[in-house]
């Protein structure tokens, strides 16, 4: 029973296998895409590990204090931020080895001829609150 | 409206109803089904209406709501009208609670389903009660209990069950420790309460002992800011000297008993340290001893990494470094005990960088908080 965070990025990771930009995918493709993260999310939801999961649009804005009684600054978007995050899942599994293992078939969604992207996923630990036991 | 003592007290029959349900031939599913509804009956008509024998009463409630949901089945109705016909039974044996313990932890489930079924079957939790204390959805938590139902469905009832599965369920409810509306620590003290009331075993009472001796010490574990407190530096006015003692019995008898498992020797440890009056007074030796015992059962390189810690409060910070020094660095925690054991041994400058490291991969929030400060302590010396 441990948390992790599957992280898809728009840009930053290591380019995947079947690197061909999404815009030029076809609809169906595209739709088997998006299919197959549906389906994963349904599975993991009938195997009991799916803990939550939303899309993030590409741009964001930067936002920073500017000092007290002072709108806050804003800057951006920046188009060519290194580290776009496209989404998030978060799955509960029993261990890192079942983490890897649903990483790795969430990697092979099919993009562009209907074949497994090899997408990279980040995937991270999510902190927990301290066990009762031991010290 | 129903008084939370007769929640609790439904709480406390659900496993015995269940097991006996199960036991007179009902599918584990359907069972589970017709208890949860007895139980939502008993809840709108007790406090109208107390029955003389709320056991007695949710049994034959819950065994009628099972005839008429299978009832509803044609194909079945040959088979329920003949098991129609037996009397229902007025008491609970204890084997039948016993059996329901072990068929929720069965070794065919994974931990986690073993936990969700346990604190739904055995401790009539409902779904979204559970759903809120393990942070996930509760269509995901519905589902991980339906698996785990339909996986124990094809359990064949009458074989022996395993009481290290289910201390090890019990273990790791207790571990949970605390969110949502249910207080998973006190429902694991109450659900391993209730298995030493029906099963005479010397590591049930370790593990319950331990729990207490854990639970004893829980408000002194956290500052009001939510940080973690280590034990050397834990209010001990804060204890609860009533657990602590009830602990200590518990752990007395079962040590008496001469068969030594694990829980009792971790519960052995906790209650050296429930017993000093100050940290100073920590009777570390024994302790030591204590831990050669858990190697020897377990044989885990965490208790080994543990010792190391014991170790160096026994006999100095270099003995526990030459401990340290056969163990995996990879083990998890250990730049942690390093950290420690080096800023004891006067090398300041390492600890700073060893403490770093362990707040890097430290797992959980109150852990990371807590060494970074030791670190943020250590670099902002003079």
């Amino acid at each position: 029973m441990a948390k992790y965070l599957l992280l898809k990025h728009y840009r930053g990771a290591p380019a995947p296998v079947n690197n061909v930009p999404m815009d030029r995918w076809t609809r169906d493709e595209f739709s088997a895409h998006m299919q197959y993260m549906r389906d994963f999310a349904d599975r993991l939801e009938a195997t009991g590990e799916f803990a939550g999961e939303l899309a993030l649009a590409p741009e964001g804005t930067w936002v920073r204090y500017d000092g007290e009684g002072r709108p806050p600054v804003t800057d951006g978007p920046f188009a060519e931020t290194k580290d776009l995050i496209a989404g998030w899942m978060v799955i509960d599994v029993d261990g890192y080895d079942r983490a890897v293992e649903l990483a790795g078939e969430l990697s092979a969604a099919p993009g562009a001829g209907g074949k497994p992207i090899h997408e990279w996923l980040e995937l991270r630990p999510l902190l927990t609150e301290p066990p009762t036991l031991g010290e | 409206m129903t008084t939370p003592r007769d929640e609790t007290l439904l709480r406390s029959l659900t496993p015995g109803v269940l097991g006996i349900l199960v036991r007179r031939g009902a599918e584990f599913a359907a069972a589970e089904d017709a208890v949860q509804d007895a139980l939502v009956e008993a809840l709108r008509v007790w406090p109208a209406d107390p029955p003389r024998d709320p056991k007695g009463w949710l049994v034959t409630v819950a065994w009628r709501k099972f005839l008429d949901a299978t009832r509803a089945e044609a194909a079945r109705r040959r088979r329920e009208e003949a098991v129609a016909d037996e009397p229902v039974p007025d008491h609970v044996a204890v084997d039948d609670t016993l059996h329901l313990y072990f068929l929720c932890a069965h070794p065919s489930l994974t931990p986690s389903s073993a936990v969700a079924l346990t604190l739904r079957a055995v401790g009539g939790l409902t779904t979204r009660q559970i759903a809120q204390a393990y942070l996930v959805p509760e269509a995901t938590m519905a589902q991980r209990i339906s698996r785990a139902k339909r996986t124990v469905s094809r359990v064949r009832f009458d074989q022996p069950g395993d009481v290290a599965t289910v201390l090890r369920v019990l273990y790791l409810v207790f571990n949970e420790g605390y969110s949502g509306d249910v207080d998973l620590a006190a429902e694991a003290i109450r659900l391993t309460r209730q298995l030493a009331a029906v099963i005479d075993h010397p590591e049930v009472a370790g593990l319950l002992a331990l729990m207490l001796l854990h639970h004893a010490r829980r408000a002194s574990r956290t500052a009001p800011d939510g940080s973690l407190v280590p034990l050397a530096e834990q209010d001990r006015g804060r204890w609860d000297t009533r657990l602590i003692a009830e602990g200590v019995e518990i752990l007395q008898a079962a040590l008496a008993r001469d068969q030594l498992g694990e829980f009792q020797a971790q519960a052995a440890i906790a209650a050296l340290h429930a017993d000093a009056p100050t940290a100073a007074e920590t009777d570390w030796v024994q302790i030591v001893e204590w831990y050669d015992e858990l190697v020897r059962l377990t044989g885990s390189p965490v208790v080994r990494l543990n010792r190391a810690v014991a170790v160096g409060e026994a006999d100095g910070a270099r003995a526990g470094l030459a401990e340290l020094a056969q163990l995996d660095p990879g083990l998890p925690r250990y730049p942690a005990v390093a950290a420690y054991l080096h800023e004891r041994d006067g090398d300041l400058s390492r600890a700073a960088v060893l403490y770093a490291e362990a707040a890097r991969q430290a797992p959980t929030l109150a852990e990371r908080d807590h060494l970074v400060r030791q670190a943020a302590r250590l670099n902002a010396r003079g």
